[in-house]
């Protein structure tokens, strides 16, 4: 017996939550009890008050299972709303990332150029390293990580992205 | 000993007063403690009392505000405060379990008979995890619980403290929402939301962790009103566009059939009435889901029986054949659907469900109306206004033809009492009473829906979704604590009947007449017929052995015994457990190896049943197999 999947999209979807203890844990828990993906998640508080926090989840799988995720979200209590920025048009994702490189001679020199293409901004270095910071879509991100690879890549780490939808009004 | 405690009072009387004032001999004490009030604080303004109460005094308050009459439990270390909070406390009845696993289901018995909420109240760690199955059950069969565990004092949560388990973590994914309250000036909103989640939109378990220092630090409790986060407020009502849209589906269907489900029972007796007034208008045949039997009358001439894995004939091919299915408070569970792409192929759907994840996830509707059963049938009739409905005659010929399949035959002998028809007399004695049927899990259950005839809602408990085996007895008792003057019978199988059957004794101590009716095949008969259709009748631990003398377990409980040997003890059996003033063990002998049809094998199409005569042993290939 052979076990078939069916096909699997990407989704971003941002998810408006009280602030209180465990719900990082109930939404992430949830995901795995019904065999969801997680592809990223970031979380951190949004309003002055700390009451609230916003999620963003980057997901994938076949459309149906989507919408099922976007709806066992909506159903936990503290769950305020799920947008799935994927499904409500054009909207932009940024990703953070620090990126080690070690290096002397002519690599050093040609990671610092890659970096002024890219838009990377040295934020620590030493005679023989820089930490370069980045931000952009995670395939931007991609590239560069690709790059230093072969130009003395010691260590990377992402925050895993934000995303809102363009234009003037809410999600 | 100088005192005489309840508990020596309670069971050490004989049995036999039952009945409405089972509750009344609850102990009173030759002295009381007073009240602890630390602080009086009376706002002359709003004329509220403020007083400074423990956190355990707040608990109980919170429930008594909630009218609450039972709290199902049991004692344990990490709930001592809780528990002396109770003890000189006389609006609320504690009834005392035998393992929590009882409590949760009692409690399940309770709310599903009474349509209010259960209250579980039980200690930290093993106290917690024993719960967890019926708290696993309410989340799945959407009964309204409250339940409340004692956690260990806040500061040694993490310490892998004596009884301490992660009872919020363990709970997260089974219960609707859960606390852990960490302030007692917290508790009394806590508890007023818990109610509030548990008992609105699709009702569940709601879970509240209160750790010991919880319990006995104290805080302000506010007599008013309860206090209103209003951050839950699930939709009840679907737009007017959504409901035209409906009523002009319904109206254009020539094949129409309702699918009704636990949601109309959890929508209150109200939905029942709206359903069969809609039924009034259509003239369409209604099928039922196991958890939603009751809702639609049993002896109407369009009631089609159970559909699904063991439903009738009629049911199923009306589902298959329809052009229009009314899905109300229904889920497509797969015990319904069969195999998926087979399932009613032809027929447009309109999904009514309050959670608006039911909606498409196994099966594509046309039309979801999310919202509250009894609102939108409502909504429906409104729009429907004075239409006249289609003319269902040839339809109805459709499905006289297959009703003539007699799905629900069964073969009798002369050697063996068939337990279809153990279950049909029993139904036969006991209709006139209205009675209150529990039933554990297996054969006996799938018999008890197909033969045993419901009439109203809230008269039929059942272990539907997660299918736990020992749901059934303490279902029983948790029922007739709510319904004191009714008559409440589990039917149960010899093995299920095993899971809880230290709740006997909670039966004896609260003089509760319950009755067990045990259709004793010697084994596992659901898993034994599974292991005949596909395993070669490979009987892999399937068998009853070493059962216990059910006669005589029940005189050693105080209780009364049957035995049942052959048809012509049969009604004379019923009768006098009937007639006994208290609890009773019916262990009716049936034939041992009877197969539960019709039913649809796993892997295979709604309509391709298995009925009796069939031949039926032998193998399935490995998709087959895989399926639930």
């Amino acid at each position: 017996m052979k076990i078939t999947r069916a096909a699997e999209e990407r989704h971003v979807l941002t998810v408006t939550v009280d602030n209180e203890a465990g719900i990082l844990a109930r939404i992430a828990g949830m995901f795995t009890a019904r065999g969801y993906n997680i592809d990223s998640l970031t979380v951190a508080d949004i309003t002055d008050n700390h009451a609230v926090s916003r999620i963003t989840i980057v997901t994938h799988g076949p459309q149906n299972v989507v919408d099922q995720i976007r709806h066992q979200l909506e159903r936990l209590v503290p769950v305020h709303k799920v947008v799935d920025l994927t499904e409500n048009g054009p909207y932009v994702e940024r990703e953070l990332a620090l990126i080690k490189v070690a290096g002397t001679g002519e690599k050093r020199v040609e990671a610092l150029r890659v970096a002024e293409i890219f838009r990377a901004r040295p934020v620590d270095t030493t005679t023989e390293s820089f930490v370069f910071e980045l931000t952009g879509a995670p395939d931007k991100i991609d590239s560069f990580v690709a790059l230093m690879r072969e130009l003395g890549l010691v260590e990377v780490g992402r925050t895993g992205i934000v995303g809102m939808i363009r234009g003037a009004s809410e999600a | 000993m100088l005192q005489l405690n309840s508990r020596q009072r309670h069971t050490s009387s004989p049995a036999r007063h039952c009945g409405a004032g089972f509750l009344l001999l609850r102990a009173t004490l030759a002295f009381r403690r007073p009240r602890r009030t630390i602080g009086v604080r009376r706002n002359s303004k709003e004329r509220v009392v403020t007083e400074e109460r423990s956190g355990a005094n707040i608990l109980v308050e919170s429930l008594v505000r909630q009218g609450v009459e039972f709290v199902f439990g049991y004692p344990g270390g990490a709930v001592l405060p809780i528990y002396d909070a109770l003890f000189d406390d006389e609006r609320i009845r504690h009834i005392l379990v035998r393992h929590e696993a009882g409590a949760a289901h009692a409690a399940e018995g309770y709310a599903r008979s009474t349509g209010k909420p259960g209250v579980v109240l039980v200690t930290s760690g093993p106290g917690a995890t024993n719960a967890m199955t019926g708290v696993a059950d309410a989340f799945l069969d959407s009964i309204p619980l409250v339940v409340i565990t004692g956690q260990v004092p806040t500061g040694l949560i993490g310490s892998d403290a004596f009884q301490e388990a992660d009872t919020i973590g363990m709970s997260r994914h089974c219960t609707k929402h859960n606390y852990l309250v960490r302030d007692p000036a917290e508790l009394a909103a806590t508890i007023d939301e818990a109610f509030q989640i548990a008992t609105s939109g699709r009702p569940g378990p709601v879970l509240i962790d209160i750790p010991k220092d919880v319990q006995i630090a104290s805080a302000l409790w506010h007599e008013g009103a309860p206090q209103r986060r209003n951050r839950y407020s699930p939709c009840e009502q679907a737009p007017a566009d959504e409901i035209a849209q409906a009523v002009e589906m319904i109206a254009a269907a020539e094949r129409p059939v309702l699918y009704t489900g636990g949601g109309v029972i959890n929508s209150g007796p109200r939905a029942s009435a709206l359903l069969r007034e809609l039924q009034a208008k259509l003239d369409a045949p209604v099928t039922s889901t196991l958890m939603g039997l009751g809702a639609f009358p049993a002896d109407s001439a369009d009631w089609l029986g159970m559909l699904g894995m063991h439903g009738t004939y009629e049911a199923n091919m009306a589902m298959n054949e329809a052009d229009l299915i009314i899905c109300v408070g229904a889920r497509f569970d797969d015990r319904v659907t069969g195999r998926l792409d087979a399932f009613a192929p032809n027929s447009k759907k309109i999904h009514i469900d309050i959670d608006r994840s039911s909606i498409n996830k196994t099966v594509a509707v046309d039309l979801p109306l999310v919202g509250d059963c009894a609102r939108i049938l409502d909504q429906i009739l409104t729009e429907w206004g004075s239409r006249k409905g289609r003319d269902m005659s040839a339809w109805k010929a459709r499905v006289d033809e297959w009703r003539l399949r007699k799905s629900l035959s069964y073969p009798r002998s002369e050697l063996a009492i068939a337990p279809q028809f153990a279950v049909q007399r029993l139904f036969e004695l006991t209709r006139h009473l209205d009675p209150i049927i529990s039933t554990e899990v297996g054969q006996h259950q799938m018999w008890a829906a197909q033969h045993f005839h419901f009439f109203s809602p809230n008269r039929w408990l059942t272990s539907g979704g997660l299918g736990t085996m020992g749901y059934g007895l303490p279902a029983a008792i948790g029922a007739q604590c709510g319904n004191p003057g009714k008559l409440v019978v589990d039917i149960a199988g010899d093995a299920s009947i095993q899971m809880n059957i230290q709740e006997m004794g909670t039966a004896t101590q609260y003089r509760l007449p319950v009755k067990v009716f045990i259709l004793n095949n010697e084994w596992m008969g659901m898993v034994r017929q599974w292991q005949e259709l596909t395993y070669e009748s490979r009987f892999s631990n399937s068998y009853s052995d070493s059962l216990p003398d059910f006669v005589k377990l029940a005189e050693a409980y105080g209780w009364k015994g049957i035995r049942i040997e052959d048809e012509s003890q049969l009604d004379a059996g019923i009768q006098a457990m009937i007639d006994y003033d208290g609890p009773v063990i019916v262990d009716c002998l049936v034939a041992k190896d009877t197969n539960c049809f019709p039913m649809i094998p796993s892997g295979a199409a709604h309509t391709e049943m298995l009925l009796h005569g069939d031949v039926v042993a032998g193998t399935m290939d490995d998709e087959a197999k895989a399926l639930v």
